[in-house]
């Protein structure tokens, strides 16, 4: 029983010591990105399509040869959107001989992730590890908690508000506004920057309601659209996604309220069906860096093969930013130690999937570029070729705002290797 | 309060009464243990394996306080991680609290805090929910888990909203070179209180009040005759199990250097009850193997196959079904019988019947994966590979085999399980003839 | 001030819109902007067709708890499942058929549950039947997320319903709404018919208050259970099936609402139907109307000119609304009942 129970002790840790032997002989030929995002549960809607798209994009990078002479690969690891496993996964990612971490769902996980890399690299000198964050957008992370080791492709929610707002600076039929957000800690960076922009921008805009409800477990929206419709509010700003924003909707389709929705992630899983399914056409308004209806010919062209491999829209046109940018440093730096590949990015000019030229700010490794918003509803099928979710509806772009127009000050205080 | 101190008098008599041999033969184990313990680094080298090992550790501590009630007392909580949640809460900003003012406070002394934070809640909600028993004790352990978890998206300032409260581990004093900044160094840490932990509740568990706890589990009138209240039993037990809970949760914080909300939702307080139950609530060691196994397939059957979720609970529900003592009941099983000299009888049928449980295990599996692939995957095509073997999970042969491995599964244990219980029955009446009590 | 008038009393001035809030003789205005009146009687209705959904689902799980004593924890994933099998009947062959037979089928499923899985584990005691529930509820989520996928599928309110009925001051209120509270109070009442006025139905009340009476009196104790499990499973699938076009049909579903319905049960009374009613239409408006109010202790004592330190706790608790804290009613209702009348409202046993 011993002697047996040992030597399957002692051919595990072979493998196991070989199995990290390998991982170590196989990183020197791919540049292992370790994808942390849920790949399981209620999270994995958005998840799967985010891993899609990078496993879309290291295909379009290694057929042009990679970078460095090294091919990419991207492994995905599941988080369940919880931080304590992203830490662990992370930790996996790493042993597995990625030295390049990408996550974007959910703040927490962020901010988790950010502590983790910080001290990982100071553990651990020579073996710098990159987060590249692909789309979770509070301020705080390229703000007080801002890395140099972080690198962020989406617009944070301040400079949503920022293009949002001044967006809205000059429409005079939006009079009265109530907020409506998840009760966590993006839904009140959102609230609060609404707030202090509309109060300086539009002063006299009245903000009706400025509600919070928790997360994810509200099942019936009623009770809350029965207040915006008592408050009198003829728009609607708020950062709910998937179920929050389909369920909030839905309610306010039930209850006929008829005001104009200024949202974030309108565009979201299930957002589009959800819009579909209440009839807001053109109602609905969300900002975005690109809408697939606006964009280049070349981006158009990833549209189309992207929605033929996956049967899904391009949700994530911040990952080819990123991809492309890290291709690009990492032929740069002509390595793909952590350090030099994160000094090669800062400061770097880039032209975006949807057009015009974007870059990463030093002081606090956001990237900018401009954003557009878009209405979804009813489209033109001749010039308009994308629908959303088989709903037929699409998105159409009425808005474009200029990159000095989504440009925010920072309170990143850097520490630098 | 007479009652713990009858007890700790009486607890002292028995260990001064054991003669030295014994106390040898019950020191054995733990000796075992903690050489396996401080060898296991060696074997498993990597990182990742010292993240899971740490996290073994973790629960295990978790699930040996949770028996302390489930199995020892016959509480059943669905709120156990609200204990474990705070004691993390407490430890990061204790040591936050000592990285700042620069109080001499070592980290490996620092999981008391957790555990003194655990008892301290223990203590004021374990007085509400304890005077019920039964379903009722489920249910208010259920609300105030909701409750303290809904909490802490109000109380912002204390458990720092939605991410949660960060802390660093190797700002604080250094006793010696060991930093703990190293996965390897912190092992050793959860180690070491695991192995604490584990022999005190062990240590309660052969208490007079361990044996008050099991008559209370077993019948709270009668342990009521002899002269003992069996809320107050529940009550101190109840409060030692959130002490242990808090030293569990308070490595968890210096673990991950973070706590947050997760710490203490519905999900943690479901998997320690999974784990405990799974390895056997029966037994001591049982919560631990739960344990073990638990957190491994936590951590790696995610990589493997993407609806872990369900093998999970299709594990559980067999074992409720199949092996209600758990694993370490299947093996006390067997403990008669082995000292009888007999297990060679049961060999033959066992090595019969393990051909029709890979058989169904494998048909198992591929029924999932194949659904899967084609349900779930339908954007990756049906190319897919199973245990190295590829195949389209569109072809029919594929399904054909799974539906003949299934059926010749269902075949099998009918021929087997005739021999099966025969060649049990006979084991077991030896055993008995033999003198050892089954 | 008075011993009598020292609880904060509300009161809605019509003339100015505003709540006025008294102590004793002291009287503080609390600006709302909007028409409270129609707050209020959106929030009643709102209130009462989601308690009485939760009834829906709550019936179910007392019964199956008089009878089998079993806390069902995989009650919910019935609900889901019921939406789900609706959904897809929906889509072959409409809404309707799907509301007779999704429960039909879900009641099936129920039985063969009960019949081949709870049945077993009986003899290992209400723990272990209690933890099968558990891990069921494990697997069924899985299999759905497998089946239908993950993201929420696209159930329709059906078309012949689809308008709404009447218009209170502007808010419209959808015949669906009214449709799901016609058919809760309808198998409310058919409940109570069958279990008071048909012999089976007595067999069932009598197990409740004396389960073993029944069975020394020589019923199929076991083909009883079966069935009353299936109705459980079928009452739940009901209300998945209404609630699913309304509310959102995914995979989470059941997890949202499973917990709350255990507050139900146990603060009704374990075992008592009418105290499943009560408890069930209590959560709902309580729930209903705490959404509806900002107030905070900030606003509530803002004549004392007292600020707690930002950035403490007392300051969190000062500022938190109702609204916010109307999640947690429930579990705080339910702490409290247990604590103070651990019966329930209208139970009479305590486990």
């Amino acid at each position: 029983m011993i002697a047996s129970s040992f030597k399957r002790r002692a051919t595990f840790a072979l493998a196991a010591i070989t199995s990290v032997w390998c991982g170590a002989a196989l990183a020197q030929d791919t540049i292992k990105i370790g994808y942390i995002d849920p790949l399981s549960g209620p999270g994995a809607t958005v998840g799967e399509v985010g891993l899609k798209t990078f496993q879309f994009l290291v295909e379009e990078l290694n057929a042009k040869g990679g970078a460095a002479g090294k091919k990419f690969e991207v492994i995905g690891y599941d988080n369940k959107t919880n931080p304590q496993e992203s830490l662990i996964q992370a930790q996996k990612a790493v042993d597995a001989g990625a030295r390049i971490i990408t996550q974007g769902n959910g703040s927490g996980v962020a901010a988790a992730l950010v502590d983790w890399v910080n001290k990982y690299n100071e553990r651990n000198p020579g073996k710098e590890v990159l987060y590249l964050n692909y789309a979770a957008v509070d301020p705080i992370l390229t703000n007080d908690k801002c890395s140099f080791w972080h690198f962020r492709w989406d617009a944070n929610s301040d400079i949503k508000m920022e293009a949002l707002t001044n967006y809205m600076k000059p429409k005079t039929n939006i009079k009265k506004v109530y907020l409506i957000n998840q009760d966590y800690s993006f839904g009140q960076s959102l609230r609060t920057i609404a707030r202090t922009m509309l109060k300086a921008k539009r002063p006299d805009i009245e903000i009706v309601g400025d509600e919070l409800h928790p997360l994810l477990k509200v099942t019936d929206f009623s009770p809350y659209i029965a207040k915006i419709k008592a408050s009198g509010a003829d728009t609607v700003i708020t950062g709910n996604w998937s179920q929050d924003f389909a369920l909030l909707l839905k309610a306010a389709a039930d209850a006929g309220l008829n005001v104009e929705w200024y949202t974030y992630y309108a565009g979201g899983t299930g957002g589009p069906t959800a819009i579909k399914q209440t009839g807001l056409n053109h109602k609905v308004f969300a900002i975005v860096e690109s809408f697939p209806n606006d964009e280049l010919p070349s981006a158009r062209e990833t549209e189309k093969a992207f929605r033929a491999k996956y049967n899904t829209t391009v949700l994530y046109p911040r990952a080819f930013n990123e991809m492309r940018m890290l291709a690009a440093a990492i032929n740069k730096a002509n390595s793909t130690d952590g350090a030099k590949v994160a000094q090669a990015l800062e400061d770097m000019k880039f032209e975006v999937y949807g057009g015009g030229e974007g870059f990463i700010r030093k002081d606090d490794h956001q990237f900018f570029q401009p954003m557009y918003i878009g209405s979804f509803g009813d489209i033109d099928k001749a010039k308009e070729p994308f629908d959303e979710e088989g709903t037929g509806w699409g998105w159409r772009q009425i808005a474009k705002i200029d990159i000095k127009d989504t440009m925010l000050g920072n309170t990143c205080k850097m520490t630098r290797p | 309060m007479s009652d713990t101190t009858a007890s700790n008098s009486r607890s002292g008599e028995t260990i001064r009464a054991n003669p030295r041999s014994s106390a040898l033969r019950a020191a054995g184990p733990w000796l075992l243990s903690a050489a396996a313990l401080v060898a296991l680094p060696f074997i498993f080298r990597s990182d990742t394996y010292l993240t899971v090992m740490s996290l073994m550790g973790i629960a295990i501590v978790f699930a040996l306080s949770y028996n302390m009630m489930l199995g020892q007392t016959g509480m059943l909580s669905f709120g156990h991680a609200v204990y474990y949640g705070l004691g993390a809460y407490f430890v990061v900003h204790g040591m936050n609290w000592a990285i700042a003012t620069r109080a001499p406070i070592p980290l490996p002394l620092m999981p008391l805090v957790g555990g003194i934070a655990g008892l301290g809640f223990a203590v004021i909600f374990g007085w509400l929910s304890t005077k019920r028993s039964g379903t009722t004790f489920s249910m208010i352990s259920l609300g105030l888990a909701e409750l303290v978890g809904s909490s802490s998206l109000i109380l912002r300032t204390f458990f720092g909203g939605e991410e949660g409260i960060t802390t660093n581990r190797t700002k604080l004093l250094r006793l010696t070179d060991w930093s703990f900044g190293s996965q390897f160094q912190m092992y050793y840490l959860i180690a070491a209180w695991c192995l604490i932990s584990a022999v005190v509740m062990y240590a309660l568990t052969r208490t007079p009040f361990g044996r008050m706890c099991n008559a209370v589990r077993e019948n709270p009138e009668r342990a009521q005759f002899v002269g003992y209240n069996p809320q107050v039993v529940r009550y101190i037990a109840f409060c030692l199990s959130g002490f242990f809970a808090g030293i569990a949760g308070a490595l968890a914080g210096i673990n991950f250097e973070l706590a947050n909300a997760n710490l203490f939702g519905a999900a943690q307080s479901g998997t320690v009850l999974l784990a405990t139950f799974i390895g056997g609530i029966g037994t001591f060691v049982g919560p631990v193997l739960g344990a073990v196994l638990v957190s491994y397939l936590q951590v790696m059957l995610s990589d493997i196959t993407e609806v872990w979720q369900l093998y999970f609970g299709l594990m559980f529900i067999a074992v409720v079904m199949f092996a209600p003592g758990g694993l370490a009941g299947l093996v006390q099983m067997h403990a008669p019988v082995v000292r009888a000299g007999v297990i060679g009888r049961l060999m033959p049928s066992y090595l019969m019947a393990i051909v029709p449980a890979l058989l169904l295990l494998l048909g198992v599996v591929m029924l999932i994966e194949m659904t899967v692939q084609l349900a779930v995957k339908q954007s990756e095509g049906p190319a897919m590979k199973l245990f190295g073997i590829g195949f389209n999970a569109n072809q029919p042969w594929p399904w054909l085999l799974m539906v003949v491995l299934l059926a010749s599964a269902y075949a099998l244990f009918r021929l087997v399980s005739p021999r099966l219980s025969a060649a049990w029955d006979s084991a077991r009446v030896t055993a008995a003839e033999r003198g050892i009590v089954i | 001030m008075g011993r009598a008038s020292s609880l904060p009393l509300n009161l809605w001035d019509g003339a100015t819109g505003n709540w006025v809030v008294s102590f004793g003789t002291q009287h503080f205005l609390i600006k709302r902007r909007g028409n409270v009146l129609e707050l209020v009687l959106i929030s009643t209705l709102n209130g009462v067709l989601y308690g009485l959904l939760l009834f829906l689902m709550a019936s179910g799980l007392t019964l199956i708890f008089s009878m089998m004593g079993v806390l069902n924890f995989a009650h919910a994933s019935f609900y889901m499942l019921g939406a789900f099998v609706g959904y897809q009947i929906s889509k072959w062959a409409g809404f309707w058929p799907g509301l007779i037979f999704a429960p039909l089928i879900v009641g099936g499923v129920g039985m063969l549950v009960e019949r081949f899985g709870l049945r077993n584990v009986h003899k290992n005691g209400h723990v272990a039947e209690l933890l099968f529930t558990f891990g069921l509820a494990f697997v069924m989520e899985e299999l759905v997320q497998i089946v239908w996928g993950k993201a929420p599928v696209d159930y329709r309110v059906p078309a012949l319903l689809d308008f709404s009925a009447f218009t209170i001051f502007s808010t419209n209120y959808p015949a669906y709404k009214l449709f799901m509270l016609a058919i809760s109070l309808a198998i409310f009442v058919g409940l109570f018919a069958m279990l008071t006025r048909t012999r089976v139905g007595l067999i069932v009340q009598a197990a409740l208050t004396h389960p073993n009476m029944v069975a020394h009196l020589g019923h199929n104790v076991p083909l009883i259970f079966m069935l009353v499990f299936g109705v459980g499973a079928g009452l739940a699938a009901i209300a998945g099936v209404i609630a699913g076009p309304a509310l959102v049909t995914q995979s989470t579903m059941a997890g949202l609402l499973g917990p709350i319905l255990f507050v139900i049960v146990v603060v009704g009374g374990l075992g008592s139907l009418s105290g499943a009613l009560v408890a069930s239409l209590l959560i709902g408006l309580l729930q209903t109307f705490a959404i509806s109010s900002n107030v905070s202790m900030a606003d509530l004592f803002s004549f004392s000119g007292f600020a707690p330190q930002p950035n403490t706790i007392l300051n969190d608790l000062w500022r938190v609304s109702v609204a916010q804290i109307a999640p947690i009613l429930p579990y705080l209702l339910l702490v409290l009942m247990l604590i103070f009348r651990p019966t329930g409202l209208m139970g009479n046993r305590e486990s």
